[in-house]
């Protein structure tokens, strides 16, 4: 978002209001998207169609075209729902259950969120504590970097199967497992920020440190920690989206009780693919809450460090 | 002593004790019951190794090629010494294979089961990854294309892109699978999506890296836009592109081996690791996901060449 801020440029419009609309990105990001609700809707119909028209033909019933056509759009287990069915869908899983059910939505979001924190929390303190070893200790900088760098061309994903069953066969089960492989998969990019974070004061404020005769502890909690945060927090962001990718394929391989991502697997059994979308629009909420968190915590971190925006 | 001459005499003498250990811990009478005497040999080596190596990295070498070999041999001595401590602890303590496997075991796994893992390699990663690959980066570098002409389109795009590369998007993956059927399709669509948005937003970047002097260079010569995108604006996006090409690298194998728990034919490295793990055959599962970390660093490595050799003037390769 930041590249269309920037490209904008200053041209004098006739009318500015109307300008400013068309100009900024509000009225192209609605257009775009009610492109794809149409699109949504056009490839609902025509990817149900088949199996309207045959369940019609099983049944030995003669529909006309309209009828077909308003059926494709209220199949129970539709190749592709119209998005009206996944809203009344999170409707009844989030407002009409109550929050304790096993069919409520939000009590599987809750699950897979808990996991996600938790992993969160975990990894973003083994990325900091790691980067902040790198920054201090050449010997790790040297030999432990190009191994934390060359771990990331790995699916690492592959082996959170691993680590849930063997975790399971020592008697841990449930948030833990997950919220390690959260941890295993955001841990990267807080390290790999905070790193570039701690070492981006340059030679001329270090060299002002060093005239105050300031100790190395000194020039880590007044210089090196506060330039960092603006990278800890642009990691930050990237890592709890992956943390919530963990977290939910963590629940695939367990035979998943619950969270989303047994939500996802369940519906994969028995076909239920508005309850797939269901989970998956639930899944992207919580998401953009995360995220929107995070930057939400930085803004406050800024203002109290009285960093101006620039 | 000079950090020269101690790491010159304490890795040798490290890397040999490290070979006795290995050559004591095999044997039967020491394998699963090492005593207090060989824990304490290798918390001595470990010493070592660490002041060897830190001796290594403190190294001023004075030649470039000297020290690119120290900077190289810092993180493989270390990485080969975390092997050895993982070969020595899991058969030392003999810890049970369902848990951790040695690697040594893994790697006998490896060597004795190549002809499933070639298989698997080629459903997973030939089919599926790569098809996906060429597909999802293709389409996602004509859209921005289109949507860099387009100011409009692009406006609307980029927010999308980006909330979108922030999504699970490795969710739709289920749905795939009802749609293209169980065998290699239905991955490769799951690699197409998740890799389409990375490009695209990478792209658009990239297009509007170029400086507006370089631009108003090439409005002097008149050029045209077909021109201008061709000489200019696509050999600055260069960078950007293969930043996505390389995240993407990544992004797609996780995508094809997640994608593969959720139903697949009876092969395929995704496949495999899930019907394993359920066998307690951990030894297996450990021998797939090495060989997916050698086909995704490989892949990876490749990119960076290429990258290396098309990008060749960029201030980040000239030394």
């Amino acid at each position: 978002m930041t590249i269309d801020t920037l490209s904008l440029g200053m041209r004098p419009a006739p009318s500015r209001k109307a300008a400013r609309l068309w100009q900024g990105s509000a009225v192209p990001v609605l257009t775009v998207i009610l492109v794809i609700v149409a699109l949504w809707y056009a490839a609902a119909v025509a990817m149900n169609w088949q199996g309207v028209s045959d369940a019609f033909a099983r049944a030995g019933e003669q529909r006309s075209t309209s009828e077909i056509f308003l059926a494709t759009l209220e199949q129970e287990r539709p190749m592709l729902p119209a998005p009206h069915q996944i809203l009344v869908e999170l409707k009844k899983t989030v407002i009409d259950t109550p929050i304790t059910s096993r069919r409520s939505l939000l009590f599987h979001a809750w699950v897979t969120l808990s996991s996600t924190l938790l992993g969160f929390a975990l990894g973003s303190l083994l990325g900091i504590v790691l980067a902040v070893l790198i920054v201090h200790v050449k010997t790790l900088e040297r030999s432990l970097m190009p191994w934390i760098i060359s771990s990331q061309t790995i699916p690492i994903l592959a082996i959170a199967p691993i680590i849930i069953v063997v975790l399971g066969s020592i008697g841990i089960t449930g948030l833990f497992p997950k919220a390690i492989i959260s941890a295993y998969l955001c841990f990267f990019p807080i390290t790999i920020s905070m790193v570039k974070g701690l070492t981006s004061p340059d030679l001329l404020q270090r060299d002002l440190m060093r005239t105050y005769s300031a100790s190395s502890a000194q020039v880590f909690w007044k210089l090196r920690l506060p330039a960092s945060l603006s990278y800890l927090f642009a990691g930050l962001k990237v890592a709890i989206a992956i943390s919530l990718v963990g977290a939910i394929v963590g629940e695939l391989p367990t035979g998943a009780q619950a969270g989303l991502g047994a939500r996802l697997l369940a519906g994969s059994y028995y076909g239920q693919t508005i309850q797939i979308w269901a989970a998956l629009f639930a899944a992207a909420a919580l998401a953009s809450i995360l995220v929107a968190a995070v930057g939400l915590a930085e803004r406050l971190v800024n203002r109290r460090m009285g960093v101006r925006s620039a | 002593m000079s950090t020269a001459l101690r790491a010159t005499i304490l890795i040798p003498l490290a890397a040999l004790g490290c070979l006795a250990a290995l050559i004591m811990v095999h044997r039967p009478t020491m394998a699963g019951q090492a005593g207090l005497g060989f824990w304490t040999l290798v918390g001595v080596l470990w010493l070592l190794a660490g002041i060897g190596l830190s001796a290594l990295s403190h190294l001023r070498a004075r030649s470039p090629a000297a020290r690119r070999a120290v900077g190289l041999s810092v993180p493989i001595l270390f990485g080969a010494f975390l092997f050895f401590l993982w070969e020595v602890i899991v058969v030392g303590a003999g810890v049970p294979s369902v848990l951790m496997p040695a690697p040594s075991a893994i790697a006998g796994r490896f060597m004795a089961s190549l002809p499933t893992l070639r298989e698997d390699f080629i459903q997973t990663f030939v089919k599926s990854v790569l098809s996906g690959y060429v597909m999802g980066c293709l389409s996602g570098f004509l859209v921005a294309i289109i949507a860099d002409r387009i100011p409009f389109l692009r406006r609307g795009l980029l927010p999308l892109g980006n909330f979108v590369s922030a999504l699970p998007v490795i969710g739709i993956a289920p749905i795939m699978v009802m749609w293209f059927g169980f065998d290699w399709h239905s991955k490769a669509a799951v690699v197409v999506v998740m890799t389409f948005f990375p490009m695209l937003v990478n792209t658009v970047a990239g297009l509007a890296a170029a400086g507006r002097q370089e631009r108003d260079l090439m409005h002097s010569y008149a050029a045209g836009y077909w021109t201008t995108l061709v000489k200019l604006r696509l050999p600055v996006a260069l960078p950007f592109i293969f930043n996505a090409l390389k995240i993407n690298s990544t992004l797609a194998l996780i995508g094809a081996i997640v994608a593969e728990f959720f139903g697949t034919p009876i092969v395929g490295m995704g496949f495999r690791i899930s019907i394993e793990v359920a066998r307690m055959a951990l030894d297996m599962v450990w021998a797939e996901i090495a060989l997916a970390a050698i086909a995704g660093s490989a892949f990876y490595g490749l990119i960076a060449l290429i990258e290396r050799a098309a990008t060749f003037w960029h201030p980040s390769y000239r030394t």
